[in-house]
């Protein structure tokens, strides 16, 4: 998966031409716990690179999920906020928030890919 | 994940017992505790509810106070109607300072046992216990002496299960009164058991040595239905019954009558008077409080936490969520916190404001889970 791309904040985007589908990590899934809602953002709704654009709660905290790039929010994962388990069942695959139309594509360069990131991942549970 | 030597935190007795359970442990009140095991917040909440859940609550401070007229030495720092309790029973009480604050919720226990006729137990928070300790202690100098069990471990089975197997090693504990207590042995060990909990389900509390604790522990976990229960489900287990938690939903800035815990305060009690804080909150038990503790039920799916700001309908601010979030057995939001007293009754419309939306809610019994405790028929 060369295309996915990786924050600091364990968020994850996947690129298919101009668009990316964004989600959370294996690891933030299982640092969160149970996940009971969610919340996704509108089409239409724009968005700047580390700013919040989804929110994920626990049964006992909200977490921010913040988006990795600027852009335009083309659709929110609609099925998700009924099913909010599945962010812990398939984090990186079903359970993904948003696609969005990448403002810059530069910005990508600034994150981590895989293998950094599984290096980060491995040093933050040192 | 925090150092624990380099935080200072205490470990309870389970300590090792948690950690070759594979709980993830968490600073809580000067502790290293268990917040979760390998099953998880939810499944922990739902399994207490449908079977039984042991839990480590041995941060909790014990102590035993003893005087020759040492229940109307503590009445005279809590409201409760002690001198009413049978031999054998538990009140629930609050400590109170001159302001009628609540400076600690606490467990009162007259034991039943021959020798303790001038021996009150008491049970205290965790985060609580120097102080509450400190100010008992002092304020009864001269008339009740109070002595730390610094060294005894508490545990509690909660849920529907757990008579059943308490039954296995105490026959008769089954058959304890809700908010009873009494001493036994457990395989051998000496216990004092409580019927209580914080759950809102049936189950004990179970005072044990330190040092046999951990046997008495291994000991019900090896029982069909017993699952070891975190911090985490504890929060959730105990806001679902409407329980509250102190320095959250309670504190010194609220008076019994704010809090809805006027039914502590017995008939007695309130025509005597001589407890801290008696005039106003006797006065406020006549006229009623300003604002008031209620149940808050949001009508969507999004949890309103603790400090949630709430308004009215015109977008007025009439006060604050304490404690909120989700309720695994409500399947949905679930919170209580303080409105003004004209927005208390059951039904009003409110609005929660969460990330700068307005959510509809209402008032509602902070009571989302019927309490199940146990109450002998006839």
């Amino acid at each position: 998966m060369s295309d996915m791309r990786f924050t600091k904040d364990h968020e994850w985007i996947k690129i298919e031409g101009k668009i990316g589908t964004v989600g959370i990590t294996q690891f933030a899934q299982g640092q969160l716990g149970d996940i009971v809602f969610v919340e996704v953002p509108a089409a239409g709704k724009q968005v700047k690179a580390g700013g919040e654009a989804a929110v994920v709660e626990s049964v006992k905290a909200a977490s921010e999920v913040y988006s990795p790039v600027s852009g335009t929010v083309k659709e929110g994962n609609a099925g998700l906020p009924d099913a909010p388990e599945t962010v812990n069942s398939d984090p990186e695959g079903a359970g993904w928030f948003f696609k969005i139309e990448l403002a810059d594509p530069k910005e990508l360069d600034q994150l981590m890919d895989k293998a950094a990131y599984e290096k980060f991942v491995a040093e933050q549970n040192h | 994940m925090p150092d624990t030597a380099a935080e200072n935190l205490k470990s309870t007795p389970l300590n090792d017992l948690h950690v070759s359970l594979g709980a993830k442990m968490v600073p809580f009140a000067g502790y290293s505790m268990p917040v979760q095991y390998p099953m998880g917040v939810l499944k922990e909440h739902l399994h207490t509810r449908a079977q039984t859940g042991l839990f480590d609550v041995s941060h909790m401070g014990q102590a035993e106070l003893t005087g020759n007229d040492v229940i109307a030495a503590l009445e005279t720092l809590v409201p409760g109607d002690l001198k009413s309790l049978a031999p054998g029973q538990i009140r629930y009480t609050l400590l109170l300072n001159e302001a009628g604050g609540i400076i600690d919720d606490l467990m009162v226990t007259r034991p039943a046992e021959a020798g303790k006729e001038n021996t009150l137990y008491l049970v205290v928070n965790a985060a609580c216990k120097d102080g509450d300790f400190a100010h008992i202690a002092g304020k009864l100098e001269g008339r009740a002496q109070l002595a730390r069990f610094e060294d005894a471990a508490l545990l509690a089975l909660q849920g529907p299960m757990a008579a059943k197997v308490m039954a296995q090693f105490i026959p008769d504990a089954a058959d304890m009164e809700f908010m009873t207590s009494r001493t036994a042995k457990f395989e051998g060990i000496p216990v004092r058991l409580f019927r209580s909990g914080y759950t809102g389900e049936d189950g004990y509390e179970i005072s044990v040595p330190g040092k046999e604790a951990a046997r008495v522990a291994k000991t019900l976990l090896a029982q069909p239905g017993v699952a070891p229960i975190g911090l985490g489900a504890r929060d959730s287990l105990r806001l679902e019954a409407g329980l509250c938690l102190y320095g959250s939903d309670i504190d010194t800035t609220t008076t019994p009558s704010e809090a809805a815990l006027n039914w502590v305060i017995g008939p007695r009690r309130r025509a005597e008077g001589g407890f801290p804080g008696a005039e106003k909150i006797l006065n406020e038990i006549k006229n009623g409080p300003a604002r008031k503790r209620v149940g808050i039920k949001a009508l969507g799916r999004t949890p309103a936490r603790g400090h949630t700001e709430i308004q009215d309908g015109n977008g007025k601010r009439i006060g604050e969520i304490t404690s909120g979030g989700f309720g695994p057995s409500a399947n949905g939001p679930v919170a209580m916190g303080y409105v003004e007293s004209a927005f208390a009754k059951v039904g009003t419309p409110i609005s929660l404001m969460v990330r700068g939306s307005a959510l509809p809610a209402e008032v509602v019994s902070p009571t989302f889970v019927a309490h199940r405790y146990f109450k002998k028929k006839n």
